[in-house]
């Protein structure tokens, strides 16, 4: 079975994050770049179908040179081979734009061509938050969509997931290639090993650009967003109220803090 | 005037309080018709009037809810092409956003994700966006298309308006791409009666501190006193004791309710993401240089297990 997994590179969410004010976008300096967390669900549940199929993973990501971190960390995980999608003209792309690139990079020679079975994404990522990607990409390629898995399953010819719902869940069902977007309960990704870390410096990750793609810069980036950031403004931080400490009546200071603010 | 659509949010004609919240919103913007699918509009109807829909398309084919997301994508983008429509409003829920995503594509249209306001100016929609945790308040415009805009739950108060909610049946002819993937099971977890997670008006979480599955019965206690939902931090989760769909932050739901009480939570940068644009914030915890303290109006410095009880009983004292 050939898998693609898509990764995303984002600001650890440990760190605090900002726009800049020149254009709007996030100050990736000021922060550490990490695998989007979600991203690593999705490539340990791309290794555990490959492992079962004898199969293979390509790890796919749009983003600056920097990204070789993280399609590293994914092939020090297991994965087989990297494409990388750099381009200065991305920068600031929003979902539209970053979907059509994976799409195009999907399509291309070196993402075999569409000669996939499954795509494999994380269901969100923490920088953006917007879960647009999966569903957009699914939309461009015209493949089935089986998003926000929290189990999956597939004979080879078919794929099977629980889709997580406010209800419960949906078991959702198609047939192959389609995409498929994960959900941090789906399984314990693994640490990469010493040999899994060497063994990542040899394996091939090759390099695109627009030009490879055939896509034209002012489609992407900034200039091709669909929606545009008009002001923004950074709220004062919340500040520490009232503290007390439990002599005994601390539940009742409590709820009479609420009845203060009609809250009871 | 131009159409604002509005897609509803429903559990078979049970509407969701989403909803009366973007057909408040949408009032501000345009002529309402709300969007309607699958079975259960009679049920429906009273509460889609009363908040101000005039139109209702309804759609109640099966096949438009045997497969996931897609043929609501197609219903909207044939509404759009057939219509004079000036932005389509969907719930900013998991799967609201991802029919924005497949619309946006199909109607070549710029969207937006988690607004949690919508307003009309000159240069058209503006969406206003708290990102970051709620710490960076963003208005962004779109540039392309028909507005699409994802609107956070819990971010508008519904007003009444009625209006005739008139049924206008629509009929689609699905892709065969939007029929790809098929819905064979629906498994819905027993209801707890409380309200959803994103829409209660208070929100009671339990984390670490709470120290067992069986234990969260002392969170349970004092969110049905206050008439809550519950909620969990990640390590409540990760150790199995609450599941999932109650995890709060930024990789479980945000939620930015009039109440929200932190109990054994030590207030960890991710879990912040998901809570810290709720109105009042409390919290109950053993360490006094706990960081959850930073962000609370009202704070208390001791053991759950005593204090949270303690608040139960009180409230139910108050209501007598
Ligand atoms: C990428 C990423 C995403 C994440 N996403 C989320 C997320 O969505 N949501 C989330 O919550 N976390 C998330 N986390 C995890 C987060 O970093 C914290 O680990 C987690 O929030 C800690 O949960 P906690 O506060 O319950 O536990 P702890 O940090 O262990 O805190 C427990 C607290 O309980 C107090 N306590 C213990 N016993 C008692 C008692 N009897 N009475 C009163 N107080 C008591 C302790 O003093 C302590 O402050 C994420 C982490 C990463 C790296």
């Amino acid at each position: 079975m050939k898998i693609v997994v898509c990764v995303k590179q984002v600001p650890d969410t440990a760190s605090e994050k900002a726009l800049r004010s020149e254009d709007s976008t996030l100050d990736r300096d000021a922060v550490d770049a990490v695998m989007n967390e979600m991203d690593e669900f999705a490539v340990e549940e791309a290794l555990q179908l490959a492992e079962r199929t004898d199969g293979e993973v390509t790890v796919l990501l749009m983003g600056p040179d920097q990204g070789t971190e993280t399609i590293r960390k994914a092939l020090s995980m297991g994965a087989h081979k990297g494409i990388h999608v750099v381009d200065d003209a991305l920068h600031g792309s929003d979902a539209v734009a970053t979907s059509a690139v994976l799409a195009a990079a999907l399509a291309s020679e070196e993402g075999a061509g569409g000669a996939y079975d499954l795509i494999i994404l994380g269901s969100e990522a923490s920088d953006a938050r917007t879960s647009l990607v999966p569903a957009m990409l699914a939309e461009r390629l015209g493949l089935p969509q089986l998003t926000f898995a929290q189990k999956v399953d597939t004979d080879g010819a078919n794929v099977t997931v629980e889709r997580l719902t406010d209800y419960g869940h949906d078991v959702v069902t198609s047939g192959l290639p389609a995409v498929v977007s994960v959900v941090e309960k789906i399984n314990e990704p693994r640490y990469p090993s010493f040999k899994g870390i060497m063994a990542a410096k040899k394996k091939p990750v090759s390099t695109l650009d627009l030009g490879d793609l055939g896509l034209d810069a002012a489609e992407v980036g900034a200039a091709g967003a669909w929606s545009k950031v008009e002001d923004f403004a950074v709220r004062p931080p919340r500040t520490t109220g009232e503290l007390v400490k439990d002599e005994g009546d601390g539940g009742k200071q409590l709820v009479s803090f609420l009845a203060s603010r009609k809250l009871v | 005037m131009a159409e604002i659509l509005v897609l509803v949010d429903h559990l078979d004609g049970d509407v969701k309080k989403v909803t009366l919240e973007l057909l408040t919103k949408a009032r501000s913007l345009g002529e309402v018709s709300a969007v309607f699918v699958g079975s259960g509009f009679d049920t429906a109807k009273d509460k889609l009037a009363e908040y101000g829909a005039a139109t209702v398309h309804v759609a109640d084919a099966d096949e438009l809810t045997a497969h996931p997301v897609a043929p609501k994508a197609e219903l909207l983008a044939k509404l759009v092409a057939d219509g004079d429509v000036a932005a389509v409003l969907v719930p900013g829920t998991a799967e609201g956003k991802e029919v924005a995503a497949r619309l946006a594509i199909k109607t070549g249209s710029g969207v937006i994700t988690d607004a949690v306001d919508v307003v009309a100016s000159d240069q058209g929609i503006v969406a206003e966006q708290s990102v970051f945790g709620g710490s960076t308040v963003v208005h962004s415009t779109i540039t392309r298309g028909t507005p699409v805009v994802a609107v956070r739950p819990n971010a508008t108060q519904p007003e009444p308006a009625p209006a005739a909610a008139e049924r206008v049946d629509v009929a689609v002819e699905l892709s065969a791409s939007a029929k790809l993937a098929t819905v064979t099971e629906r498994v819905v977890k027993s209801r707890t009666g409380r309200p959803d997670l994103t829409e209660a008006s208070i929100v009671v979480s339990g984390g670490r501190g709470v120290n067992g599955a069986e234990n969260f019965t002392v969170v349970e206690a004092l969110a049905d006193a206050l008439g809550g939902a519950v909620g969990a931090s990640r390590a409540a989760v990760d150790s199995g004791w609450y599941p999932h769909q109650s995890q709060v932050g930024q990789t479980g739901k945000t939620v930015s309710p009039q109440l929200y009480v932190a109990a054994g939570i030590s207030g960890a940068i991710q879990h912040r993401a998901g809570m810290q644009t709720s109105k009042t914030i409390v919290a109950v915890n053993k360490d006094a240089e706990a960081p959850i303290f930073d962000l609370v109006d009202f704070g208390v410095i001791g053991d759950l297990f005593d204090v949270l009880p303690q608040a139960t009983e009180e409230v139910a004292a108050r209501k007598g």
